[in-house]
């Protein structure tokens, strides 16, 4: 099927939505409740485009496409429409780009940025204070903008139900449970929410003042927690030598979901508990030693006990913990190395 | 998994039996929920109230180690009411009259006296199984860890090929494995009986094969012990030394104390750990170990998926990877092993396996592969045993009779005591004891009693309680909560100073050396009260 957008022909699949057709073909539509996962709801209002035929403006995320349909993203009652909506947005709450942990990273900043909006024009209501009840999450209601992301994904990607919206009118607002703070409620804290939050309302609490979006390097890798092997990104700070935070990646098989061990149980090689050096028990007490002393040591004793006893009195176990190198490492030295096949693991224990 | 987790989401019918994955795998419960919400049915079968219940169209809460029972009460059903799929046991299976042949012996009502069931629940469990197009089961430890850990898996591939369920999307027999690379140490032969990639180490052409890829003039073909054996042959020295890698074993294996007398009985003992545990003060000697953010390498998923490792980190002071350790022993033990790294480690694993010989890093730089991934070309196995052609050929059926656990519930110890995971911990806490946050929703174990046995022992939530086996005690905070069925109390084996462990009983499944975690007979005893506290009804396993 085909479509003219801005004076273009594109092909199209026929069910797509106006904004996911554009998006396809790298036509920018600025949208904030929108996200692949949660999907199209009309909230925000920003994705606004005209249709020829239709009457008024549409928003592009709910109107699927037509044949020969010819839109308009951009003109001057668009980026009129946009900017009202988006300055209304931004005057109801407190986006403090300054500081705030998203910022960088931030949609609702994005779309402010290219429209040109300075500042907010409307008064704005009173501060409120940030629910910093929970262990690994944080939210500030200033900075929410409704779009429901955050409440479609606890329930319908993850499916935790406990968000939803509480109150009417003008006092709606996110709420967990039946409007209980974050940390007494039914909340999970495996931080989907977080990672659909298209602005800085929700964030991750352990990350915060810990590094800047742009000054954090990514990295893929896999979770080092239960079988299912969850693929995340890790933000490092390089210098620091530390992971600041871990989002989901939703290009995987899992969809950028992860649990609350996953997304938040990152810290652990940091910890100053760490075994750092080779160690030998003399006279009774382990006692810190240099690798070549530790590895001489160890092998001289194998090769004495072994010589004595034969292969068969040497045991291995590798790991459900460590990489496949390392478990494929134990099993070769067991079985080539010392000639015996007592090599298990945790398998059963 | 013979199948895939992403498949669950579209199954019709999904059959959860001794999985708490909520807790233990949250997203493949995720998925779970999802199908459910897409109208799936879903059949949640465990003798606790965990929280998947809250999305269950059933639950049932069948006896502690009646799996066996229950199972061959359904297929009984199900043959009765020809519901079997005949033309599958014909043209893919090899001896359907095995199993037509226990299932007559297990009619609803002997079925229902052993696991407790009601014979209504039941028949509607069959039922619902019988007319489904496709049926999804997912287990976990609650079925591997009993003496008949074996015969409790073979049972659910029983029931599995007699509906037809083996070898089709969204269907199939999944274990769910505990730990992110348990899986891989299987693949990668870290196993007593085969090499990587499952070949035995019995078979002289494949032992000759390694033995030529390896360069060494030949390879034991007896093969070794199994864990719990290892360890027990510390005792009578048939084990002198132990090299152990990664595993807090005095705080993971069952009776605590039994495994600290074989530790201390070892002439060598070597730990290669990333921190201190109650493991750690019985070695003779410490590597310090990388962390998984510290090296590259590669995971096995529960989905067969292999998947990339990267190092992000430095590590701290002098800890090294392990393949660098073993390296340098085997240098000094006379053998060059080849390991300069991790990728050169996997491309030597690569070149004498078949199923993984597809599988290079290059490839699974962005997106891990399935195996069975035999060439270059080939794009992974999201299912096996695709139209019910298995990988031997046809399915064999496995005689199963029921039999009791190793202990029961007696008039010294009434209560049976069960264990597994919580959310908010792994394994034995060496990572999430060292993460800020998860200690401090989750501080302490706690002892999951049911109300009305609470209410006779005068026991209320947080008062402390002395619980007792045959083999220890533990003092534990109690959570009276109706997650465990009357008789049942349960706690996990996360904290080291109030440990399951330490009264779980050292009785093993005789194929796989699994210890039966799930039963052990336990009394137990208030000792003081304690501060309590309010409980509102809460789905996260927390009080």
């Amino acid at each position: 099927m085909n479509i003219e957008l801005n004076g273009k022909i594109y092909e199209v699949e026929p069910g797509q939505t106006i904004l996911e057709a554009a998006r396809s073909h790298g036509v920018y539509i600025p949208t904030l409740c929108y996200h692949a996962k949660t999907g199209g709801v009309g909230k925000c209002r920003v994705c606004v485009v005209e249709v020829e035929g239709m009457r008024g403006i549409v928003t592009a995320c709910t109107v699927q496409v037509g044949e020969d349909m010819k839109i308009v993203t951009e003109s001057p009652s668009l980026r009129k429409h946009r900017k009202m909506v988006v300055d209304l947005l931004l005057s109801a709450g407190h986006h403090d780009c300054l500081s705030c942990a998203q910022c960088g990273n931030c949609e609702l900043q994005d779309v402010a940025y290219s429209l040109g909006l300075t500042h907010p024009s409307f008064p704005q209501p009173e501060r409120k204070p940030e629910d910093l009840s929970s262990e690994f999450l944080v939210f500030d209601e200033t900075k929410c903008i409704q779009c429901g992301r955050c409440i479609q994904g606890d329930n319908c990607t993850v499916i935790n139900d406990t968000l939803g919206f509480a109150y009417r009118g003008a006092d709606t607002k996110v709420s967990f449970d039946h409007d209980l703070p974050i940390g007494s409620s039914s909340c999970v804290q495996c931080g989907e929410c977080v990672q659909l939050c298209p602005t800085g309302a929700l964030t991750d609490k352990k990350a915060r003042g810990l590094g800047r979006n742009w000054e954090l390097e990514k990295v893929n890798t896999t979770c080092p927690y239960c079988g299912v092997g969850c693929q995340m990104t890790l933000h490092v700070d390089r210098k620091q030598n530390r992971i600041v935070r871990v989002t989901g990646r939703e290009d995987a098989f899992n969809e950028g979901m992860l649990c609350v061990k996953g997304r938040y149980g990152y810290d652990f090689p940091s910890s100053p508990k760490r075994l750092t050096h080779p160690m030998i028990r003399k006279n009774g007490v382990l006692e810190q030693v240099s690798w070549e002393e530790a590895l001489d040591y160890t092998a001289t004793r194998i090769k004495e006990i072994v010589d004595r006893d034969g292969p068969d009195v040497f045991s291995a176990f590798g790991s459900g913990r460590i990489t496949n190198e390392n478990n494929y490492a134990i099993q070769k030295f067991t079985r080539a190395v010392i000639g015996t096949n007592n090599v298990d693991h945790c398998a059963r224990t | 998994m013979t199948n895939s987790i992403r498949e669950l989401e579209d199954a019709k019918v999904i059959f959860v039996i001794g999985s708490n994955m909520t807790e233990a795998h949250p997203v493949i419960s995720y998925y779970v929920k999802r199908a459910v919400q897409k109208g799936a049915i879903l059949i949640v079968n465990d003798p606790r109230r965990i929280d998947l219940v809250n999305w269950a169209t059933m639950h049932i809460q069948h006896k502690v180690g009646t799996d066996v029972a229950y199972i061959n009460g359904l297929m009984h059903e199900i043959f009765a009411n020809g519901w079997a799929k005949e033309e599958y046991l014909r043209e893919c299976t090899e001896n359907p009259e095995v199993i037509r042949e226990v299932a007559a012996a297990y009619p609803l009502e002997r079925a229902s006296a052993i696991c407790e069931v009601p014979i209504e629940q039941m028949k509607e469990v069959a039922r619902i199984l019988g007319e489904a197009e496709a049926v999804s089961v997912c287990y976990t430890l609650g079925i591997t860890e009993h003496i008949c850990g074996t015969d409790n898996v073979k049972t659910l591939a029983n029931l599995q090929m007699v509906l037809g369920n083996i070898g089709k999307r969204s269907a199939g027999l999944n274990p769910l494995r505990g730990q992110n690379n348990v899986q891989g140490a299987c693949d990668m032969g870290a196993l007593p009986d085969v090499f990587h990639n499952y070949q035995p180490v019995a078979n002289p052409e494949v032992s000759a094969k390694i033995a030529k890829a390896w360069g060494v003039d030949k390879l034991p073909t007896k093969p070794g012990y199994k864990k719990p054996t290892i360890i027990d042959k510390a005792l009578d020295g048939g084990t002198k030394i132990l090299y152990c890698v990664g595993d807090n074993a005095v705080q993971s294996d069952p009776h605590m104390a039994h495994t600290i007398r074989a530790m201390q009985s070892l002439e060598l003992f070597i730990v290669c750990d990333i921190f201190p545990n109650i493991t750690t003060p019985y070695a003779h000697v410490i590597f310090p170990d990388t962390s998984w953010a510290e090296e590259d390498g590669t995971f096995s998923n529960t989905e067969r998926r292999m998947q990339r490792v990267r190092k992000v980190l430095t590590p701290p002071g002098e800890a090294r990877p392990h393949w660098w350790v073993l390296q340098e022993l085997g240098k000094r033990l006379g053998k060059d092993l080849g390991f300069t790294s991790a990728n050169a480690i996997w491309e030597d694993m690569r070149s004498s396996s078949t199923g993984f010989a597809g599988i290079t890093w290059e490839r699974i730089h962005q997106y891990g592969l399935q195996w069975p991934c035999p060439t270059l070309q080939h794009p992974g196995t999201p299912f096996l045993h695709a139209q019910g052609r298995f990988s031997r050929g046809k399915g064999l059926f496995h005689a199963v009779e029921w039999i009791p656990p190793a202990e029961w519930a007696d008039e010294e110890y009434p209560f049976v005591l069960s264990t597994g995971r919580r959310l908010w911990h792994y394994h034995t806490r060496t990572q999430t004891g060292n993460v800020a946050g998860l200690e401090a929703i989750f501080p302490e174990e706690l002892l999951e009693i049911n109300p009305e046995d609470a209410e006779k022992l005068g026991i209320s939530s947080g008062d402390m309680v002395r619980v007792s086996s045959r083999r220890g005690s533990i003092e534990v905070k109690a959570w009276v909560t109706d997650r465990s069925p009357r008789g049942v109390c349960w706690c996990a084996f996360h904290f080291e100073d109030a440990c399951a462990n330490v009264l779980t009983n050292n009785a093993f499944d005789p194929v796989t050396e699994t210890a039966e975690y799930k039963v052990s007979a336990v009394k137990i005893k208030k000792i003081s009260d304690g501060v309590g506290w309010d409980t509102p009804i809460r789905r996260q396993a927390r009080p």
